[in-house]
């Protein structure tokens, strides 16, 4: 295996839980909620992954597991945010605050224990075809499938009426709400999916990442991926450049150092971060009148009657 | 059933009293249930969160000191908030104050520079803390970029300076490299008040600025055209307020408080640079901010209840055995109460039948 | 138990203290702060471990409190603080962070003791304790270059201070003894703990032809990828063989229980002094896990080496210790480094194709 094919392997795998984590925050962004509290339903839904795996034995059970964890999760931010019109930024942080205390105790009981990970594929023929085989046909199954989510998600929002409609939710709830559209509804679905991606982002970590479960092992991947989605300017597209350009910047400078290229790790580490904000620069520049946001992106809505 | 929220007429000032009673109630009832479960006498577990750290002078002390930089931060805060300019950065700018002010103490470390040198911190801790906050809201106002992402990502790169600075130039040479400055000298420290406590000047700073942004907003244009800008931007407008301005103001206020807050923190509590000197204060604040229903009076009261949670749950765990965990999740729920029953100051709740009523009449 | 736990809350209510309270008065009360959660399966974990075989020894006559995840911050003090407020007698802060807040709280409370963990700062009731881990790290280094087929060691570090450095050095100078041209490959992660990242760094490793892996991080994930890819690796703080069976050829066991017992055992007959210790091998403040997937030669040398080092006869710091640039370093403790030399470590020694971060 050449060095660019394993490069290229590893920045795929560390791409990943971000790519599943911002697709469910863009979706919930695009309805015009703010959920800020993606990392906290990340890390309940890598305990809940992790146990329902260990318990099963299946790593399909594991990430249903943590899929449901996150909805769960969501639900209590939706309950909060829309149903009860409470600041969605105080909800989410909120909402981070509870997950990590409850991940915790959730995971009290896996401590130390471990899993066989999620598989590689493996298509014969296919797989073994030199430099691209590997990475188009051998990697484990939930890269391919945070691919077709986003695949999914674009051609859901571009493609499909449902998809309008949510986007005018995000971007004019009233007008939406004078059409005749659920627009709470609309959005409770659009939070739940955003769980359920965060929860299958946070299951990834211990069922193919690294087998096992440690508190806190998100490790800021949920703010990140946040980010992400206002990075990408809220399209499918760009998520996918962006997590990919993300994670490729952390491998390379793994890789630099390795190589004994001498520039502080402190300056390497800070790289993506500042290059996230010269790219998001360059993208507003480039745009006319300024940010793509979602208009109603935050905002609470309250139907009248 | 569906639960509906009907928006009321005005403001209700008495629930705006009684809820957050509500709010506590709800949550006693919580802490009953899980304590009781957990096999824990409730009562003694309440009384080990809420009474004890309220009964002596040492917990009183340590329960201001740990709301400072809280409420200090979220005052600027809550600036932006209310100008609807999305500052969620203040962290970073804690921590450039904090290296900003260090910068001095470590230069003037032995020598015998005199007593300016702790003002002289203070004041370079807010003006760095105020031109870093400036770069998100400059990117907002001149290019667009959102402020809600510049700032989070300035956090980092702010984390990693500090880090850099401790490990390299400013460690302390008497440290065998470990990753901290020398402690400062006497003069580069922020005086305590109470013979053997903690609690330092910065409290007395810190309610200052409670006072100062009670007055700013309640009593000079500038609040006013803050107050207009964020509620009603197309009034505002009209009114001629420029909105660009206050974006650029709030975030240099803000990241002033901040960047004050985090030299009076390094200064006072820990008295040197290290990597850590946050534990996420302005990530916090953030809450402080919105429990404190984005108004003075209610940050101050809602930064101390919140450090009480903090130091509550640190004698919950040494006289109870209760896992942090547990102190974690209950905060959690805490904030969704209080955040809840706020919701009833501008809503009224009402559960409403929606299955489809069935028609009585003649066949 | 009910009524007990009753008695006290109303005791809380009327005295308004539950730290005054009468249970246990007669029991030495023994306090922990941990800076991660007890379960990190790694350095917390390896506290904790020492703090339940103290319990099960000594049961009967302490009481033990432990507050987990404490930042190394402007709360440790008042943490620590807490737990004397608590009536704890002897307090362990069990992270180098903890040095200037526990000083501070010792100097405020003459009457308790304090033992401090990996830190230099010491007061007459404020002891500190430590593990010559570097011992260890040179057994590994010549495990590694008899091991590796490419000569090529992949080493993870955390933070670059001195005694991640001088580990860095011990590994080299054990594996020079056995290939005197082997490299190293050093990332660092800037955390003790990240597995995702650890991960990462493993595979950019292996990645860049190293076939031996070495951490000084605190989880298992660059043991699982060695082993996931077919490779060698040697394990941090706890044992680590569960996440790598085939992978694992020791790994350095913090052992913190035999030190935990002694000093409490002190505390109980009124014997405490403020002591520094800094124990190897020979005071078995760290044991090495049960040498794996190697041929017996290999084995044989490890445990010789190991012996030679317990009994004394061989230093890893042996002079001559030679620097990047070629010159010997001054040998300020007879025939090999003094203490103080190894613990303010900040240079490479010749070999290492590198430089020290910040530097």
């Amino acid at each position: 295996m050449g060095l660019i094919e394993a490069i290229i392997l590893s920045v795929l795998a560390a791409s990943t839980p971000l790519l599943l984590a911002a697709t469910g925050e863009l979706v919930t962004e695009r309805s015009g909620v703010l959920n800020l509290g993606v990392e906290g339903m990340m890390i309940v839904g890598a305990a809940c992954g992790f146990g329902g795996a260990w318990l099963s034995g299946s790593i399909i059970v594991g990430a249903l597991c943590g899929m449901v964890a996150g909805i769960l999760m969501s639900l209590i931010f939706a309950l909060m945010a829309l149903g009860l019109a409470v600041n969605q930024v105080a909800t989410g942080l909120a909402l981070t605050i509870l997950g990590i205390g409850l991940s915790g105790l959730i995971g009290a009981g896996f401590v130390g224990e471990r899993i066989t990970p999620a598989p590689h594929l493996h298509i014969p023929g296919l797989s073994d075809i030199p430099l691209a085989g590997r990475i188009l046909f051998g990697e484990d199954g939930f890269i391919y499938l945070s691919i077709a989510l986003v695949v999914g998600v674009w051609w859901f929002l571009y493609r499909t009426r449902a998809g309008l409609i949510l986007r005018a939710c995000g971007d004019n709830h009233i007008s939406a709400h004078a059409l005749g559209y659920p627009v709470l509804r609309i959005r409770l679905y659009a939070v739940m999916f955003g769980g359920a991606c965060a929860g299958l982002a946070g299951a990834y970590l211990p069922l193919a990442y690294t087998p096992f479960f440690i508190p806190g092992m998100t490790a800021g991947r949920g703010w990140i991926a946040l980010a992400l989605t206002v990075f990408a300017s809220w399209r499918p597209a760009r998520l996918v450049v962006g997590a990919y350009l993300f994670g490729a910047v952390t491998i390379l400078q793994l890789h630099a150092q390795g190589a004994g290229i001498g520039i502080p790790s402190q300056f390497m580490s800070s790289l993506p971060y500042l290059a996230t904000i010269i790219v998001l620069v360059l993208l507003s520049r480039a745009r006319t009148g300024g940010s793509t946001a979602p208009a109603a992106l935050g905002t609470v809505f309250v139907p009248d009657r | 059933m569906q639960l509906v929220l009907e928006k009321r007429a005005e403001r209700s000032t008495t629930i705006a009293l009684i809820s957050p009673l509500i709010a506590i109630g709800l949550t006693i009832l919580t802490l009953c249930i899980v304590f009781t479960v957990l096999g824990k006498n409730p009562i003694a577990a309440l009384a080990v969160y809420f009474i004890d750290p309220l009964t002596d002078g040492y917990s009183l002390q340590e329960i201001a000191v740990k709301a400072t930089p809280l409420v200090m931060i979220a005052i600027g805060l809550s600036l932006c908030y209310l100008a609807n300019a999305w500052n969620i950065g203040a962290e970073g700018q804690f921590l450039i104050g904090a290296v900003a002010g260090s910068w001095l103490a470590v230069k003037t470390q032995g020598t015998d520079a005199g007593h300016w040198v702790l003002p002289a911190m203070l004041v370079l801790g807010a003006v760095a803390g105020a031109l870093y906050a400036l770069i998100p809201a400059i990117c907002k106002v001149r290019f667009g970029a959102s402020e809600i992402l510049t700032s989070l990502m300035l956090v980092y790169v702010a984390d990693l300076l500090l880090d850099y600075l401790v490990r390299g130039p400013w460690r302390d040479p008497q440290g065998f490299n470990f990753p901290t400055t020398a402690e400062f000298d006497p003069v580069a420290t922020v005086p305590t008040l109470i013979e053997g406590g903690r609690l330092h000047l910065g409290s007395i700073i810190a309610l200052l600025v409670v006072a100062a942004g009670a007055v700013l907003l309640g009593r000079t244009i500038k609040g006013f055209e803050i107050r207009v800008v964020g509620a009603a931007p197309r009034a505002a407008r009209f009114g001629g307020f420029n909105a660009n301005q206050l974006v650029l103001l709030t975030f240099a206020i803000s990241g002033a408080l901040a960047g004050l807050a985090g030299i009076i923190e390094v200064a006072g509590p820990v008295g040197h640079l290290q990597p850590g000197v946050s534990p996420g204060y302005g990530f916090t604040a953030i809450i402080v901010a919105f429990l404190g229903r984005l108004n003075p009076i209610g940050i101050l009261i809602a930064g101390l209840f919140l450090a009480l949670t903090f130091i509550g749950g640190e004698q919950a765990q040494i006289a109870m055995k209760i896992p942090l965990d547990v102190t974690k999740v209950f905060q959690g729920i805490l904030l969704f109460y209080v955040l809840a029953c706020d919701s009833l100051i501008l809503y009224r709740f009402r559960l409403i039948s929606t299955s489809p009523k069935v028609q009585s009449g003649a066949h | 138990m009910k009524r007990t736990l009753f008695a006290a809350a109303a005791a809380v209510l009327l005295a308004g203290c539950i730290n005054s309270g009468a249970w246990a008065a007669d029991k030495l009360k023994v306090g922990f702060i941990y800076l991660g959660p007890v379960g990190d399966l790694g350095w917390t974990y390896q506290h904790e471990q020492a703090r339940q075989a103290l319990v099960k020894e000594l049961g009967d006559k302490i009481e033990t409190t432990f507050l987990e995840n404490v930042p190394e911050g402007p709360d440790a003090e008042r943490a620590i603080e807490q737990l004397v407020r608590a009536g704890n007698k002897l307090i362990f802060t069990t992270s180098f962070g903890y040095m200037d807040p526990t000083l501070k709280v010792a100097k405020k409370y003459p009457n308790v003791h304090f033992e401090h963990c990996s830190g230099y700062k010491r007061d007459k009731n404020m002891s500190t304790y430590s593990a010559r881990w570097y011992q260890g790290r040179y057994i590994q280094g010549q495990i590694a270059a008899k091991m590796s087929k490419a000569g090529v060691l992949g080493y993870i570090g955390s933070f670059p201070i001195p005694e991640v450095v001088s580990g860095i050095n011990a590994t080299m100078l054990g594996a020079q003894t056995i290939n005197p041209n082997i490299k190293v490959k050093i990332i660092w992660v800037n955390s003790w703990f990240d597995p995702g990242k650890e991960a990462d760094a493993a595979k950019a490793l292996l990645d860049q032809g190293a076939d031996i892996i070495m951490q000084h991080t605190d989880s298992p994930a660059a043991m699982q990828v060695s082993g996931e890819r077919g490779k060698l690796a040697f394990g941090q703080d706890s044992e680590m063989i569960k996440f790598g069976p085939k992978a694992q050829l020791t790994s350095i066991l913090d052992t913190w229980a035999p030190y935990y017992i002694e000093r409490v055992k002190a505390e109980l007959a009124g014997t405490w002094k403020s002591e520094d210790t800094w124990g190897g091998l020979e005071s078995k403040m760290f044991e090495m896990a049960p040498y794996t997937n190697m041929p017996d030669d290999v084995k044989k040398m490890a445990e010789d080496t190991q012996a030679a080092i317990t009994a004394g006869k061989l230093h890893p710091f042996k002079c001559p210790v030679v620097a990047q640039d070629g010159k010997d370093v001054e040998c300020k403790g007879g025939d090999h480094l003094e203490d103080t030399q190894i613990l303010g470590m900040n240079f490479y020694i010749k070999g290492i194709d590198d430089k020290i971060p910040g530097k």
